[in-house]
């Protein structure tokens, strides 16, 4: 809800993981960890996807597990 | 004894039989040395991401381990001195998965990601070459410049 008064406000979002019935961060389930690379295939810095700083560590773990095993690039030229 | 999962990249060019028999070959190392594979699962012949000795795709394997740490060492020994193993990987785990994992799962469904609109930080939000950082939306709004013109509205 971006109304025209307050420009800038933002509402407030919760972390993807942390919610019940969330999905489980695995370095395999390469389709939930693209949506957390962005087109050049670095790590999406949390204050832009909101992740919990518990699970970002989490994340950035099994994105970096998953490139080791080239399921994810470590750059997209 | 720990659990472990072992996934390994075989060659493009050896068959499925062929890495099914790699897959026994590990398997009986990972007894001998003490311990059992309690899943073996084939992903099948994936594109890698980027090249690995000049390889563009590999056959991927997972196993899931309840062994000892000297068997891993043993398996992983071995996975380095097969020519037709171009990458492995073992991570220590809590638990093992019990069913089929998700690269099972979501196959079918998989391949046709390439360019999508719902992922972070795509569309056209930034040119070719710039640098991929996002907006820093958390810092505080800028004071408008101008004076307020009422009813600016969504653009």
């Amino acid at each position: 809800m971006r109304g025209g008064r307050r420009p800038f406000f933002r509402r407030h979002k919760s972390c993807p993981f942390s919610a019940p019935g969330a999905p489980k961060i695995d370095y395999k389930d390469v389709k939930l960890l693209l949506r957390f690379i962005s087109e050049r295939g670095k790590i999406v810095p949390r204050r832009i996807t909101a992740v919990s700083s518990k699970k970002q560590r989490e994340l950035a773990r099994a994105i970096k597990r998953a490139r080791v095993l080239a399921l994810l690039p470590f750059v997209v030229e | 004894m720990p659990y472990y999962e072992s996934v390994f990249i075989a060659r493009p060019d050896i068959s499925a039989t062929q890495v099914e028999a790699l897959t026994e070959t590990f398997k009986s190392i990972v007894g001998e040395t003490g311990g059992k594979v309690t899943k073996a699962e084939y992903w099948g012949l994936r594109n890698l991401t980027y090249r690995i000795k000049k390889n563009r795709k590999g056959h991927y394997s997972l196993l899931n381990l309840d062994a000892t740490p000297a068997a891993v060492k043993e398996l992983e020994r071995n996975m380095g001195i097969n020519e037709d193993v171009l990458r492995y990987v073992t991570i220590r785990v809590d638990e093992l998965e019990e069913g089929p994992s998700i690269m099972i799962r979501s196959k079918g469904q998989r391949e046709e990601r390439g360019r999508r609109e719902d992922r972070f930080g795509g569309g056209d939000r930034f040119g070719r070459d710039r640098d991929d950082r996002g907006r820093r939306d958390d810092r505080e709004p800028r004071e408008p410049r101008v004076p307020r013109v009422e009813a600016e509205g969504e653009v």
